[in-house]
């Protein structure tokens, strides 16, 4: 209104009164919208809140039940039905990390290979590269269950008969997490922009020597995320290994090609079936175990992807 | 005139390529060919798996009878295997898990896109990413341990009944697939294009009208492949359902209060117990796995044509 202090008289009150009726005109008046709105933003948070909610359920009840055996036993221990009270998880953190290992040394090449051949030399008007892309888009989407039954009857019975073995849960874990690690480096590939490609083409590099010495380097932090995400997912994964043998109760460290395994998730599994309390107990210290490794590994994998995101 | 500048350009030419033929680079390209035709071996491996022991097993068992018996009794004098009630089963646990995540993902999805700033989205995705790669054996025990039990509580009235509840078991594995379905949906809605947005806002419309009215409609089959991948990896669920809904004897029942048997868990439960290798029960793990199979596949090949009309769009 300090324009209208300034005119005198007639136009002054004129200015001021066309300044309210412009103001009364374009103000909201629609309060039952404004609640609607205010309403619908309370509901999407409340959304948000419930499904992250899920996550801290999940710690939380883990460690109220399972508090009272954190302690060296559960890691040390293997497993037993006599000593309840201090049995431990020991034989299966071998066999998981066993299985991990085996998981790495199959997808990081195969993963890798796949992708860089998809992103860097595969021609995309042929038949047989649209087929693999929409194979793999599709293997990422077959239940983990299914690949147990593909770990049955190729790796423990079938072609490879390597029997009830760490070998056997390995090579169907790998094969699970495969597609994962594929799509992820493909977007890895995808992100490095093809100057860079170019650049070493036109100094005279080979194709080759420009996807090695180029764009692979640029694109390693978001495959290694890749890899870290898929070997969480490998961690966690009980389903398939059920079917390849790891539920036997073993209580001696397995060898890879050789006598019964167990892995974490499915010990954790087996326990909790027991009627006896101490090992309802034993599984929930057993998944905030499980959890807390995880959660590190993923905020690692997080961490390194934003880290190393590069904007070109 | 013009035959000598062809010479020229084919001197020039042969001056480009490379001296000699690079034959490590053909084994490069060889191998890095082999690794992606891995994935295509797999699949063929998982048909051959699940398709070989068929043949075999509706020689003994009537494949009618598999796919319309109500009833699945394989330790019987007269044994029916019947699919339906294991299929039933993975029905009631898909359609509870929708009905919690659709909301749930949605809603998550929206805010994230169209309301969240900048910096609450870059720290909710990663904590969204976390509660996907939970271990659904832990999912399972939370929810057979806590969450069944304390429903009971709330709502004591309901006809809960045993230890084991598929609607629970849907609850929980509609829980693991709100990130899923947020995520996607959320992607969907971020490549709707600005101008539609501008367009709706100029013509005086809220930002509530411009998510609900314009943005989600703009992004709809990007979020209808959202919640199919979701109902496909509720159907392929295997530990949560395991464990809340239960493993035993599966009977057609519409209860879910009450434990239940899905495709899943049957599989799960008759491949770790006595069950004779050859038997027709352990021929029928196959035949289940198949049918689990060729949902799922025909779930997924449905949201990959979702996505791709909706890039065909606005890419």
């Amino acid at each position: 209104m300090s324009d209208s202090s300034r005119l005198k008289g007639r136009s002054g009150l004129a200015v001021a009164g066309a300044g309210l009726a412009v103001q009364n005109h374009f103000k909201s008046k629609d309060t039952k919208g404004r609640t609607a709105s205010i309403l619908f933003l309370a509901l999407m948070l409340l959304a948000l809140v419930v499904a992250i909610s899920a996550i801290v359920a999940v710690l939380a009840w883990a460690f109220f039940e399972g508090r009272t055996r954190l302690d060296a036993d559960l890691i040390f221990n293997g497993p037993s039905t006599v000593k309840r009270a201090t049995a431990g998880y020991s034989v299966a953190i071998l066999g998981t990390l066993q299985i991990i290992g085996g998981v790495i040394v199959l997808i990081i090449p195969l993963g890798v290979g796949a992708a860089l051949y998809l992103e860097q030399f595969a021609d995309k008007t042929k038949w047989w590269n649209r087929a693999i892309e929409l194979n793999i888009q599709n293997l990422a989407g077959v239940p983990s269950i299914v690949f147990g039954i593909l770990g049955l009857a190729f790796f423990v019975r079938g072609p490879f008969s390597w029997g009830l073995v760490a070998a056997s849960g390995s090579a169907t874990v790998a094969l699970l997490v495969l597609p994962t690690v594929i799509l992820a480096s493909r977007e890895a590939i995808k992100a490095v922009p093809p100057s860079i490609l170019e650049g070493s083409l036109a100094l005279g590099a080979t194709r080759w020597q420009s996807v090695w010495l180029q764009v692979l380097p640029a694109a390693a932090p978001g495959m290694l995320t890749g890899v870290i995400l898929a070997v969480s997912r490998a961690i966690g994964e009980a389903a398939p290994l059920l079917l390849v043998g790891a539920l036997t109760f073993v209580t001696f460290a397995p060898s890879f090609f050789e006598g019964g395994f167990s892995a974490l998730p499915v010990l954790i599994y087996n326990y909790a079936g027991r009627p006896q309390e101490e090992f309802q107990i034993l599984a929930a210290a057993g998944v905030l175990l499980m959890l807390a490794v995880l959660i590190v590994i993923n905020s690692f994998a997080i961490w390194l992807r934003a880290r190393y995101e590069k904007s070109w | 005139m013009s035959s000598t500048v062809m010479s020229e350009r084919s001197d020039r030419t042969r001056a480009l390529r490379s001296d000699k033929p690079r034959y490590g680079e053909k084994v490069i390209f060889g191998f890095l060919f082999i690794t992606a035709a891995v994935s295509v071996a797999v699949t063929t491996a998982i048909v051959i798996a699940l398709f070989q022991p068929l043949p075999g097993l509706f020689q003994e068992i009537s494949i009618v009878e598999f796919f319309t018996a109500t009833e699945w009794s394989p330790g019987f004098l007269k044994p029916v295997y019947g699919v339906w009630p294991i299929v039933v089963g993975t029905l009631i646990v898909v359609i509870t898990a929708l009905i919690v995540a659709i909301p749930l993902g949605l809603l998550s999805a929206i805010y994230l896109s169209e309301y969240a700033p900048n910096a609450v989205r870059k720290t909710i995705k990663p904590v969204l990413e976390i509660l996907e790669g939970i271990p659904t054996v832990a999912t399972g025990l939370f929810a057979f341990f806590w969450l069944r039990p304390f429903l009971e509580y709330l709502t004591p009235w309901l006809p809960w009944g045993g230890l084991f509840s598929t609607g629970v078991a849907g609850i929980a594995v509609g829980l693991i697939i709100v990130p899923l379905i947020a995520s996607v949906s959320d992607d969907a809605m971020r490549s709707v294009p600005r101008s539609l947005r501008e367009g709706a806002y100029a013509l005086g419309a809220g930002k509530m009208r411009v998510a609900l009215r314009v943005v989600v409609p703009a992004a709809f089959s990007g979020i209808i492949a959202a919640f199919v991948l979701g109902a496909s990896r509720a159907v392929g669920e295997t530990m949560i359902v395991l464990l809340v809904a239960g493993a035993g004897s599966p009977s057609l029942n519409f209860n879910p209060f009450e434990g239940i048997q899905t495709m899943t868990a049957y599989i799960a439960s008759r491949a770790t117990g006595e069950i004779a290798v050859g038997s027709v029960v352990y021929d029928t793990i196959f035949a289940v796995g198949a049918l689990l199979f060729v949902i799922t596949l025909g779930m997924n090949m449905l949201a990959i044509r979702f996505v791709k009309r909706f890039r065909e769009v606005y890419e």
